[in-house]
């Protein structure tokens, strides 16, 4: 598999009254063509960060300050605003976390799917009558393809008139107008009733599957990248901790804070056993000295931790950040 | 909206607009000073004249029941004689009304055509100089009062520069006989087009001046709400469509922003109501609201009292329409 | 009371404290508090500051200009009116009926207006629906409009103004404390003073009433801008105070006609007015910041 997005060392900061906050603190990393990459955090870990920084949304106070994402062979920090519209939406989308506020409630959805075709699909007929009706076919087939029963009569209604689940698959349609290479699903549940949520994430996988597009699905339930996911990343207080194929990592995780998480969600193996919650807080990512960020937190932690410490490898296709890996082979 | 819920308000503004007549009624029922003895003024007249009239008038009645005479009169727009005109009251404000809701529309236009423009603006750079000066020049907007800015402007392009007329709706040499009533329509409808300008000229500076608060307002509120809809998700959503950012700010964006904007317009212009007597002291703008201030000094009790209620009425149906707006516009308000 | 109820209350104090210097912090907001001071002096120690009598006439002095235009004197610094009276000390007197008329009509109101909206947020039920309704109906009168109403039937004059304003003004901190009370009433230290038997009176009181009110001071704040401009509205038109008594209304509207000839007779009472308001809005726009920052932006 060739690789398609390849981000080394980025690095995003928000400037606050108090200081800067360092949100993403040297992330790398790698997505290949039709791969599904889970990314895996607790609020406020940088994973949605990380990926509105490749995307070129963060807005001030918020700035990248270092680092290099090339999408497809492309430097995209390297381009111009405009430039990057020409990307989003077309070769990258993303859906948000909740189609309620996602969705403009003050606009039909059939214009807001129709927006994204007439921005970067330049398939379209240049015939007035014939571009129309193309559109109009486009969107049809969209919300068809996310399945919403009779969509040619849906198109005129608004946001509000859909239920939860119906929103969030007409969010992943207007995502997928474009057919895009990497499809950024942002918490694509949690906004969702449990037996939706199922539904919702077959539908994202069906769609890789059939279009052949990359994944990178952000979550903070270990169970849902257990079920989609290629590959895992683990993030912490704005860095990667761990990362490697799915099956290694959730088998035989070797970060203690991935264990940490692993061991504080119900799993049907461990019933019976007591859930032991990560005890203490994630630090304040104001003002962090070059140390690891874990250690506060950390059963294995020593004095010789306070040191800064990089990602090391830790199996074939694995590294985690943490000094102490003998101990968690 | 539905039908039912929009009754339900209907019938909410019934106990509000009573409540708002028994207050006008009252205000001259229990004005000091016989009104019998403004009629006669000097004229000499005998206690049987004088308790006639009294009769006529209802004056000799409880006041209770003088209110439901009233306010009976007042559904057939009766509010009884201008004690000044020798004219029923509803004749003489008819005749001057149109003066005032052409100087309060062009008011409003004016207020709107501004506003909100600077106000996007101002929230798209938001920190920069223009939206600075934007919020200075809001500040100072609602600390004018109205009569000193009008007659700053009086004297400065009138007086000073010469190039717009000091008062009065238009000038004699360009009168034209009254069809709506309404002069810039009268002008446009005799085809003469030098007056529709003289009126154009005599319009601006009591509009701009009316309009001042107004468009402080508006700025202000559609400066806050297009920022607190530029953080909206799906603003960031429609950012990560790709879509073109123009598309981004004024149909995302601004779509939304104007909601606030234009119930809070509504409700402004009930305020217009207000700063019309003012505007039109300082300009001798011939409407409604000189005719108000003329009418205390000429102590015109039933004129002022009409005119009272008029306003006040207006001004609650401006608020309803306002809140009716509100609900209409925004699809997600579900009533 | 007992002391258990002190514990369940949010530390006010403190966080008034610390209010407090943000407000200091802001330098534009200290300005206008300081214009403001100047203008709350000049009200108090009228006769003393004031250069001359303000309603001194000297006909030799009609439409003299300011001191520095030809013809000016340096003792008549803003120059003379259309009777010769000096205009600066005009102004110095004319401070006062808008300070005082600014400052009882709040106060009148804003003492109204929390009685009303606490009952009215408390007690909910009849009294909340019979409150509101007068509240509505109130609010169904644009203000200048009631106000000039109540002008033309109890004639004109200081206390009338101010009785002219206040029948209106006390909706507005009604509405406000109401709608806080209504939020804070079911709040836990609330729960807890009733649960352990406070009356009525002292929960409204002792409890409610100090945790709102900051939103209330800001508001009045503001309002006071509006009362101020409110006054000069109804002296322009001649149904506020009555001459020879300097106002900044009328002093203005005495100046209409001479337009022509001298613009300072309007233009420097207009300034006036114009420094006390935008001095009020400005601090208030700052402690609105500093003190209730969900109105700020």
């Amino acid at each position: 598999m060739t690789v398609l997005l390849e981000v080394t060392n980025l690095r995003t900061e928000f400037s606050a009254r108090a200081g800067l906050v360092r949100a993403v603190d040297g992330v790398s990393l790698q997505i290949s063509r039709g791969e599904c990459l889970g990314v895996v955090g607790e609020s406020g870990s940088g994973k949605s960060v990380t990926f509105s920084s490749i995307m070129g949304l963060v807005r001030p106070p918020g700035r990248v300050t270092q680092g290099t994402i090339f999408f497809d062979g492309r430097d995209l920090r390297g381009m111009s605003p405009e430039e990057m519209r020409g990307v989003r939406g077309r070769d990258i989308a993303m859906t948000m976390q909740d189609a309620l506020t996602a969705l403009n409630p003050a606009l039909t959805i059939g214009e807001q799917l129709a927006e994204v075709l007439v921005a970067h699909d330049e398939t379209l007929p240049t015939g007035r009558a014939a571009r129309r009706v193309a559109i109009k076919d486009r969107c049809v087939e969209m919300l068809g393809l996310v399945g919403i029963p009779s969509p040619d009569s849906r198109l005129r209604q608004y946001p509000h008139e859909f239920s939860g689940g119906m929103r969030q698959r007409i969010m992943i349609a207007i995502a997928l107008a474009c057919r895009p290479k990497l499809l950024i699903a942002d918490e694509p549940t949690t906004a969702l009733d449990v037996t939706i949520q199922a539904q919702v994430l077959e539908l994202i996988s069906d769609i890789r599957a059939r279009m052949g597009m990359a994944v990178a699905l952000i979550t903070h339930d270990l169970g849902v990248v257990a079920e989609h996911c290629d590959r895992v990343m683990v993030m912490y207080a704005g860095q990667v901790v761990e990362e490697g194929p799915t099956e290694d990592v959730i088998g035989h995780p070797r970060h203690p804070y991935t264990r940490g998480l692993l061991a504080s969600i119900p799993r049907p193996a461990m019933r019976g056993q007591p859930l032991t919650p990560i005890k203490g807080q994630v630090p304040n990512l104001m003002g962090l000295a070059p140390q690891c960020r874990f250690h506060s937190r950390c059963p294995l932690a020593e004095p010789s931790c306070l040191v800064e410490v990089p990602m090391l490898s830790a199996g074939p296709g694995r590294r985690a950040r943490c000094l102490r890996l003998e101990e968690t082979v | 909206m539905s039908l039912s819920r929009l009754l339900e308000r209907l019938l909410q503004l019934i106990p509000v607009l009573l409540g708002v007549s028994a207050i006008a009624f009252l205000m001259m029922a229990l004005t000091p000073g016989d009104p019998v003895q403004i009629m006669i003024g000097d004229q000499s007249i005998t206690p049987e004249q004088e308790a006639e009239l009294r009769r006529g008038l209802g004056l000799d009645r409880p006041l209770l029941e003088r209110f439901f005479i009233f306010l009976g009169n007042a559904l057939q727009f009766d509010f009884g004689t201008s004690f000044y005109h020798r004219r029923p009251v509803s004749d003489v404000i008819a005749e001057r009304l149109p003066a005032t809701i052409e100087l309060s529309l062009v008011a409003l236009i004016v207020a709107l055509v501004t506003a909100i423009p600077l106000g996007v603006l101002a929230a798209i750079r938001k920190n920069s100089i223009l939206d600075r000066l934007a919020t200075v020049g809001s500040l100072l907007g609602v600390s004018l009062p109205g009569f000193w800015f009008g007659i700053l402007l009086i004297m400065l392009f009138a007086v000073h520069l010469q190039i717009l007329p000091v008062s009065g709706r238009i000038g004699y040499s360009s009168e034209v006989s009254t069809i709506t009533g309404f002069l810039l329509f009268d002008t446009l409808l005799h085809g003469d087009l030098p007056a529709f300008g003289d009126a154009l000229r005599h319009i601006l500076l009591p509009a701009i001046t009316l309009g001042l608060p107004m468009t402080a307002i508006l700025m202000r509120v559609t400066r806050t709400s297009m920022l607190e809809v530029l953080r909206q998700d799906y603003v960031t959503f429609a950012d990560a469509k790709g879509l073109p950012r123009r598309r981004v700010l004024f149909r995302h964006a601004l779509k939304n922003a104007l909601i606030p904007t234009v119930s809070v317009a509504a409700i402004e212009t009930g305020s217009l109501l207000g700063g019309n007597m003012i505007v039109e002291a300082v300009f001798g703008w011939p409407g409604l609201g000189r005719l108000v201030v003329e009418s205390i000094f000429l102590r015109n009790y039933p004129l002022v009292q009409a005119a009272v209620l008029l306003y006040a009425v207006t001004y609650v149906l401006l608020n309803f329409i306002a809140d009716i707006l509100y609900t209409v516009l925004n699809p997600r308000v579900k009533l | 009371m007992t002391d258990a109820t002190l514990t369940h209350t949010p530390p006010a104090d403190s966080l008034f404290r610390r209010n407090l210097r943000d407000f200091r912090r802001n330098r534009l907001a200290m300005a206008s508090v300081i214009v403001m001071l100047i203008f709350v002096i000049m009200t108090v120690a009228a006769p003393l500051i004031a250069p001359h009598d303000p309603n001194q006439t000297d006909l030799f002095r009609r439409l003299q200009p300011p001191a520095w235009i030809d013809g000016g004197d340096w003792r008549f610094v803003l120059g003379c009116d259309g009777l010769g009276r000096d205009i600066l000390s005009r102004i110095i007197y004319g401070a006062r009926i808008s300070i005082f008329i600014g400052v009882v009509v709040i106060v009148l109101a804003t003492g109204v207006g929390i009685l009303a909206g606490l009952a009215a947020g408390y007690f909910r039920g009849w009294v909340d629906v019979v409150i509101g309704r007068v509240v509505d109906i109130l609010l169904g009168f644009p203000y200048l409009i009631f106000a000039i109403g109540l002008m033309a039937m109890m004639g004109p004059g200081l206390v009338n103004i101010v009785l002219a304003l206040a029948y209106k003004e006390w909706v507005i901190p009604c509405r406000v404390v109401r709608g806080e009370t209504l939020a804070v009433r079911e709040l836990e230290y609330v729960e807890a003073a009733r649960a352990l038997g406070a009356g009525s009176g002292h929960i409204m009181w002792r409890e409610i009433l100090p945790n709102i009110m900051s939103p209330v001071i800001v508001v009045s704040t503001i309002r006071m801008a509006n009362v101020i401009i409110l006054e000069a509205s109804l002296s322009f038109l001649g149904l506020g105070v009555q001459p020879p008594t300097a106002s900044w209304g009328s002093m203005v509207s005495d100046g209409r006609a001479f337009i022509l000839e001298a613009w300072w007779v309007s233009t420097f009472p207009g300034l006036a007015i114009v420094l006390l308001v935008l001095a009020i809005n400005v601090a208030s726009q700052g402690l609105r910041d500093a003190f209730d920052p969900r109105f700020s932006e």
